[in-house]
């Protein structure tokens, strides 16, 4: 049994939420998941599971291992070379890993936010509508009522409906992000990461996204990675902390952040260090 | 305060002076290259020296109309070949060019680049003027396709590296295999410098003579033919420049203009294209 899994019988944290009623499936179960980039082990033993229809916020200081497990979940990690992990990764049941599965399929389904805004140097229509045509699950005459739904979606539809063939790239950073949030939306993927989605953008901006985010766990899971203590207290339902490639306390996001249970979540959250 | 505001601004002017008049002077000798051509090669530009084929030695009224045939068959064909084998490689160098393969690749091309063009001349004489038994316009465009894939390959590589890695994770992130994404994102996004390269490579082998000069050799008649010799004008220029004949010399200026006027349209043209990059798409 590793180190994780023991502290959290001991402290009764097993992932899920206390409330009572339906604990939802997961969407994502991660089991002892290690990392590494070469020779240097940037995960260890990760284990916890990402619960349906909710926002799991992942916080944590800079070089903790947040983006690397996001990067894990769509293989995005596997384009570095010299890396390498063990311990499983589940989406809906079936490993992400599983030999014969499909990178193409797996992140048709797992919908990626980067960092800062990055739209494609085309039309705003054609940025939305990329991932459905690579997919070709949409065909052509379908393709502006799923734009449109996209973009709706993201709450972006009125400020572009009368510019669609205009360039993706002529938006303002916030519209942008939203456009990339409408392009990741397009694919219908059950799960969306969104790696600092705000960490660009201005503070109206920021709040643009995160009522957006609020809004879109009635039809999504979403796992967050941010900087922002306040940002993941406001949106999140989960939380999870990590520190130094571990994950050291995942739960309730009310309970991560009025009564942590490890020391050092306590000493992040509040300002000491990180 | 005041004198070192003095200073700061005497010496800002010094060099400010200092790096126009170098430009100035790395600028001059191509104005006075081109101020030498109009002037003694303008006059003998008429219609005949673009439709006619050279007159026979000795007589006068003959044009280059051969050559520029040529120039343009056995370039094009050159860039037929080249154009291909080289982005080709310099994709390949810029996303999958991590590896020993890659190292080597690129290693190989340098050297290319520094290579004698009249080099590459024996390296197509050898394998195809030889088995083939005869001179021939294919050959030429051959020897000029081995000038060229090494300097496409390289600025190929270094246009799709320019590319921001943020647009590749896009794509992938989205799906995309990743071949896919290289062409048509990562390609396509670095289309126009990739074309403003590789007009600059056929500009620089356009005005090649060395690696032509036993391959496709020259031809005093008018040729489309690829498997026979053909003239090109660099060779016409090398010809008529060292002849013994006034009128030799007189449309020797001639079309030396008419090919650096080709140049010149080839480079702006790049420059065109290049322009593209900063429109709306």
């Amino acid at each position: 049994m590793s180190a994780v899994e023991l502290r959290n019988l001991v402290t009764g944290a097993l992932a899920g939420p206390p409330a009572p009623g339906i604990v939802p499936l997961p969407v994502v179960d991660v089991r002892a998941y290690n990392f590494w980039y070469g020779r240097t082990q940037a995960l260890f033993d990760v284990t916890f599971t990402v619960p349906r229809r909710a926002v799991t916020a992942l916080i944590g200081p800079s070089g903790c291992g947040k983006s690397t497990f996001l990067r894990s979940v769509n293989r995005l990690n596997e384009l570095i070379a010299g890396t390498r992990h063990t311990g499983e990764i589940l989406l809906d049941g079936v490993s992400v890993f599983a030999p014969g599965s499909d990178t193409v399929d797996l992140r048709r389904r797992v919908g990626m936010v980067f960092q800062r805004p990055n739209p494609f140097p085309k039309s705003t229509f054609d940025n939305v509508a990329y991932g459905p045509r690579l997919n070709a699950f949409a065909r052509e005459r379908d393709l502006p009522a799923r734009v449109e739904r996209a973009l709706r979606q993201a709450a972006l539809w009125d400020e572009v409906k009368d510019r669609l063939d205009g360039p993706g790239t002529g938006l303002s950073g916030g519209q942008q992000q939203r456009l990339c949030i409408a392009r990741a939306l397009a694919n219908e993927p059950e799960l969306l990461l969104m790696d600092e989605p705000c960490s660009a953008l201005d503070p109206h901006a920021t709040q643009r996204i995160e009522e957006l985010i609020i809004e879109l766990k009635q039809t999504y899971t979403i796992v967050i990675v941010t900087h922002n203590m306040q940002q993941a207290a406001r949106v999140s339902d989960y939380t999870g902390f990590f520190y130094l490639g571990r994950l050291v306390e995942f739960g309730d996001s009310n309970q991560v952040f009025t009564a942590p249970r490890d020391e050092r979540t306590e000493a992040y959250i509040t300002g000491r260090f990180g | 305060m005041t004198v070192r505001a003095l200073r700061r601004r005497a010496v800002s002017a010094l060099m400010t002076g200092l790096v126009a008049g170098l430009c100035l002077l790395a600028v001059l000798p191509l104005l006075f290259i081109l101020g030498d051509l109009v002037a003694k090669g303008a006059s003998s530009i008429d219609w005949h020296f673009f439709t006619r084929s050279p007159a026979p030695a000795g007589e006068s009224g003959g044009g280059v109309a051969n050559a520029i045939a040529g120039t343009g068959v056995i370039v094009g064909l050159a860039g037929l070949i080249g154009l291909p084998v080289g982005i080709g490689a310099g994709i390949f160098l810029a996303e999958y060019g991590a590896g020993r393969l890659g190292f080597f690749v690129r290693f190989v091309a340098d050297v290319m680049n520094g290579t004698p063009s009249i080099v590459v001349g024996i390296f197509a004489w050898t394998f195809i003027v030889k088995p083939v038994g005869h001179f021939s316009a294919l050959a030429g465009a051959v020897a000029l396709a081995v000038l060229m894939v090494p300097m496409i390959a390289r600025t190929s590589e270094e246009m799709v590296r320019l590319v921001p890695h943020s647009l590749r994770e896009a794509a992938l992130a989205l799906g995309y295999p990743r071949w896919r994404t290289s062409l048509r994102v990562v390609v396509r996004s670095a289309l126009s410098g990739i074309v403003t390269g590789s007009l600059v490579a056929i500009a620089r082998v356009a005005g090649e003579t060395a690696p032509l000069l036993f391959t496709a050799l020259g031809n005093l008649n008018f040729t489309t033919d690829v498997s026979q010799p053909m003239q090109t004008l660099s060779l016409q220029i090398y010809v008529y420049a060292t002849g013994p004949f006034d009128e030799w010399h007189r449309l020797a200026w001639a079309a030396a203009l008419v090919l650096m006027g080709l140049v010149l349209v080839l480079a702006l043209f790049a420059r065109w294209v290049t322009r593209e990059r900063y429109g709306a798409r």
